[in-house]
């Protein structure tokens, strides 16, 4: 009896990880598939449709039904294979299925099984339901890897319909004072939740190019959104005095904002927490909204996975894996190439300059 | 208060006898918990309209009870409330409320940036974020802090416990600035003073002068600091100064030389002496009282008028020559004053404008009047304590160019130009008083050490140090903070971010590779300092993205620039 359980312990050690960090990305090597690579391979399959995790390049792609026509308009014509939540796929004996990341439209975490181990990468992810996105689901799992974008104890969210009612609160009061309302968040996923939002408070909606685009494919797709108005160079300016528009974070500051007669502007980002990085920016209204966990949501689903192993990524990481390891939950930092793009970024800072010069994302 | 200290029990009878009258009082009122002022803050500190922060300023004084108004003004204007409790208490208070190790909270503080809105942070949310507990008054809580000041800690303890469970995130945000002081804020003591001319009846100026000085914001009532005609005679209020504004054009564009009076620019501190009621009061611009700092200067209540205000430059001097301004840093950190210093570094007031003569308010007449007054005042003093600071004689700007190529020499940096009919005015004003700096020294350097900022810079690598080079060495002269544009700032940060070599606490040790130009007013020898010297007012005067690290400056043309400029 004890010699088996000696030889399972070195088997053990001798068996490959599930997943392996390597310089393309995260990889499974039983698998012979990654996961959200940064350098194009054979298989990748993706967590969610932003830049800095479905990147161009690779051969196939294995990716949600809600995140495939995102893809299509940001990686142009692929291999795609699309799957539903909870479906069960095998690829060279590893078990695989999606579940709800709660991020943004389409995202998902990737659970990864093989002889009775589990695996769960998280991509990025938040715990409350903003209503789009699906609610978060924990998988539980022997190892989690998990993002960390604001993995310390000062973020901590209002709930979705808090922060909503702020936003509508503001609009109302710029429109009686007959001021136009323009509004930054990042075209895929917090655009969606803000027009959601301000639609009950507004009669027309107008959107930055780059938001119009996503928000067409997913109506083609089959979402119900509110009906929004393309602002182009034939827009009159008499017409948008007083209105409300939803622009990317890159549009705030660059000459497409000159169109408007007098704006205010509100940005939406959880960097707004800290009172420095809004005065930082110059904005007239900040506005906490994050499409990723604050810390006690990072707690919150580490501790509901029951996983023995955590891997941190992007965000805070040497911070938040010695707090778990504190809690008693083994965990250790990675390096990725993650949260460096349009998405909330690695630090209020880069996310500035990213939403500077991106132009991608201008008109 | 009485000696012995106070059990809990009477401690919280004290604090809820407080409470009720504080309920009843604003219940005839309004409600104005510490919620409306922390708004104010919010707006004010976030708001980037200057026409905004000043209608929040309006708003806020039209509805604030007075005593909250009072303290406003106070905070405002620099002034500080009494402090209970010191910010280890805080932060211990608050990791063992929040639940969090001490080291998470080290590095939530240098990802914030400041301590009050840390903790702010970190704190749990409790019901009163739905605003269904008002907080108390803005004064209450100042009050207490008096209170309790003196108190066993388990009393502090509770107080700040308490209060905290009352408030949501911006209120105790405020609240912690309270007790941990420094509330800057963005807002100038200019606006303030607008706002209030706005709300009152008195002219801007008035109240300018009103605010500052000597007044004890816990005793005086808004009644007595801004009433029509005020009650109490404060025999120390300063005037309020005339600042200049920067000249960056060719002085030819201010017409004819006849019409303005030159003087040399003086490199100490602004200072205002007022002889009144047989005493002497020497203010500093920023509006501190310095009597004591320079004994020097007691001599001269023997030997000007009463009912006189001058306004004039302290700076140490030997023989009418003023000593470099790292020597008068000496003197000002110091408490108490030895016989050396007083030889080594003897104070001297310039004087170069006279506000108050035989107690009439001088300020209106034009400056051609109050020079020859205050001429006939100084000129005939034999003391070397004070002496008038000297009209630079010309004909013509371009003699005044050469000369000012002479500043360094004449230990001045640059010209003040004043125009011969100008009255004396309150605060920055534009068109008739001018200061005609000199170029600044520069030197080429390497980033070597970066570390975080505060405030708007929380979060981001912008206090950096630099290094010339002694031979194979890197040798740190300098910090500088300031100079770069928020976005240059943002691409050094992640510079620092992807080449820290090394961690001290906060400090990251970075690859030396990023050259920047430090501009510096003077250099002084400095023990103190591994490379030999102290820099005066330095700042990054551009990033040098041309050159490499082997490019820059040595130590030697550090000490170069001390011989020629520093003695």
């Amino acid at each position: 009896m004890a010699e088996f359980f000696l030889l399972s312990a070195i088997a053990n050690e001798l068996l490959m990880p599930l997943i392996e960090f390597s310089d393309k990305g995260l990889c499974c090597p039983q698998g012979q598939f990654y996961i959200d690579p940064w350098k194009p391979v054979d298989k990748a399959l993706i967590t969610h449709g932003h830049s800095d995790h479905a990147r161009w390049g690779s051969q196939s792609y294995l990716c949600h039904r809600y995140t495939k026509p995102i893809l299509q308009l940001r990686l142009g014509d692929n291999a795609y294979q699309t799957v539903e939540w909870g479906e069960t796929i095998f690829m060279n004996g590893v078990k695989i299925s999606f579940h709800p990341a709660g991020h943004v439209i389409g995202s998902s975490q990737i659970r990864l099984e093989y002889k009775g181990e589990v695996w769960v990468v998280s991509g990025d992810y938040k715990v409350v339901n903003d209503g789009l996105s699906g609610q978060f689901e924990a998988v539980p799992c022997n190892t989690f890897i998990t993002e960390s974008t604001f993995g310390l104890p000062i973020y901590k969210w209002k709930s979705p319909e808090q922060i909503n009612k702020d936003i509508q609160i503001w609009i109302q009061k710029n429109t009686a004072d007959k001021k136009t309302s323009v509004i930054t968040a990042y075209s895929l996923g917090k655009a969606q939740r803000v027009i959601q939002a301000i639609a009950e408070v507004t009669e027309k909606i107008y959107v930055h190019g780059a938001i119009f685009n996503i928000h067409e494919t997913l109506v083609k797709a089959g979402w119900k959104l509110p009906q929004v108005h393309r602002i182009t160079h034939d827009t009159a300016k008499v017409e948008l005095a007083g209105s409300v528009v939803v622009a990317p974070p890159s549009a705030d500051g660059s000459s497409w904002m000159k169109r408007f007669p007098d704006p205010v502007v509100g940005v939406c980002s959880g960097w707004m927490q800290v009172r420095g990085n809004a005065r930082r920016r110059n904005v007239d209204a900040g506005f906490v909204m994050s499409d990723h966990a604050d810390w006690p949501g990072l707690l919150q689903a580490v501790k509901a996975t029951g996983a023995e192993k955590v891997f941190v990524t992007h965000g805070f990481q040497a911070t938040f894996s010695r707090y778990l390891n504190e809690l008693g939950i083994e965990a250790g930092e990675v390096k990725t190439e993650y949260g460096n793009d349009e998405e909330e970024g690695l630090t209020p800072s880069t996310a500035g300059i990213e939403d500077v010069e991106n132009p991608a994302e201008n008109e | 208060m009485s000696k012995t200290p106070l059990k809990m029990s009477d401690f919280t009878s004290d604090i809820e006898k407080l409470v009720i009258e504080d309920n009843e009082r604003d219940r005839a009122v309004s409600a104005q918990g510490l919620g409306g002022f922390a708004e104010l803050v919010k707006i004010l500190g976030t708001s980037t309209k200057t026409t905004d922060k000043l209608e929040a300023l309006v708003q806020y004084f039209s509805e604030a009870d007075d005593r909250d108004k009072v303290w406003v003004i106070a905070l405002f204007s620099g002034r500080k409330p009494k402090r209970a409790v010191n910010t280890t208490q805080l932060i211990t208070w608050c990791v063992e409320v929040a639940g969090l190790p001490g080291w998470l909270f080290g590095e939530s503080y240098h990802t914030v940036g400041d301590l009050a809105e840390t903790i702010s942070l970190l704190l749990p949310e409790t019901v009163a974020t739905d605003g269904s507990v008002e907080t108390k008054p803005l004064h209450f809580y100042i009050d207490t802090f008096r209170q309790i000041e003196k108190q066993d800690e388990n009393i502090k303890k509770e107080f700040i416990l308490d209060s905290w469970k009352q408030m949501n995130q911006n209120e105790r945000f405020v609240f912690n600035k309270l007790i941990t002081g420094a509330f800057r804020i963005g807002v100038s003591q200019k606006m303030m003073v607008n706002a209030l001319a706005k709300f009152t009846s008195l002219e801007a100026s008035v109240i300018a002068h009103r605010i500052s000085g000597n007044w004890d914001p816990s005793t005086t009532t808004f009644a007595e600091l801004l009433n029509e005609s005020p009650a109490i005679t404060d025999y120390s209020k300063p005037y309020p100064f005339y600042l200049a504004y920067a000249l960056d054009e060719n002085p030819e564009t201010l017409g004819d030389p006849a019409e303005w009076q030159v003087e040399w620019k003086w490199d100490g501190i602004r200072g205002q002496m007022i002889k009144r009621n047989d005493t002497l009061f020497v203010w500093s611009r920023g509006e501190e009282l310095m009597t004591d700092k320079f004994p020097e200067y007691h001599s001269l209540k023997h030997v000007l008028p009463d009912g006189t205000v001058l306004d004039g430059e302290i700076i140490p001097s030997i023989d009418k020559k003023p000593l470099p301004f790292a020597l008068l840093q000496t003197r000002i950190g110091r408490k108490n004053v030895t016989k050396k210093n007083l030889q080594e570094t003897p104070i001297t007031f310039f004087a170069y404008d006279l506000l108050e003569y035989n107690h009439e308010d001088w300020r209106n007449r034009p400056l051609t009047e109050r020079r020859k007054q205050l001429e006939i005042l100084i000129a005939p003093l034999t003391t070397p304590t004070i002496i008038l600071s000297p009209i630079v004689e010309f004909a013509k700007w371009d003699e005044l160019t050469a000369l000012r190529k002479t500043s360094r020499e004449m230990g001045a940096e640059g010209f003040m130009i004043k125009r011969k009919s100008s009255i004396y005015q309150v605060g920055r004003k534009t068109g008739d008083w001018w200061k005609w700096k000199i170029e600044p020294l520069v030197i080429d350097c390497v980033m070597i050490y970066a570390e975080k900022g505060s405030g708007r810079r929380s979060n981001l690598y912008t206090a950096y140090t630099f290094a010339v080079r002694d031979g194979e060495k890197l040798v740190p002269f300098t910090r500088a903070y300031s100079g770069l544009t928020d976005k240059e700032f943002n691409e050094v940060d992640s510079f620092v971010k992807r080449n820290a070599i090394e961690k001290f606490g906060p400090v990251r040790t970075v690859k030396p590779e990023l050259v920047f130009e430090i501009a510096f007013e003077g250099i002084a020898a400095s023990n103190r300092h591994k490379s030999g010297v102290a820099l005066r007012f330095p700042r990054i005067n551009r990033w040098r993205k041309d050159k490499k690290p082997d490019e820059i400056n040595t130590l030697e043309d550090l000490k170069k620039m001390l011989e020629v400029y520093g003695k």
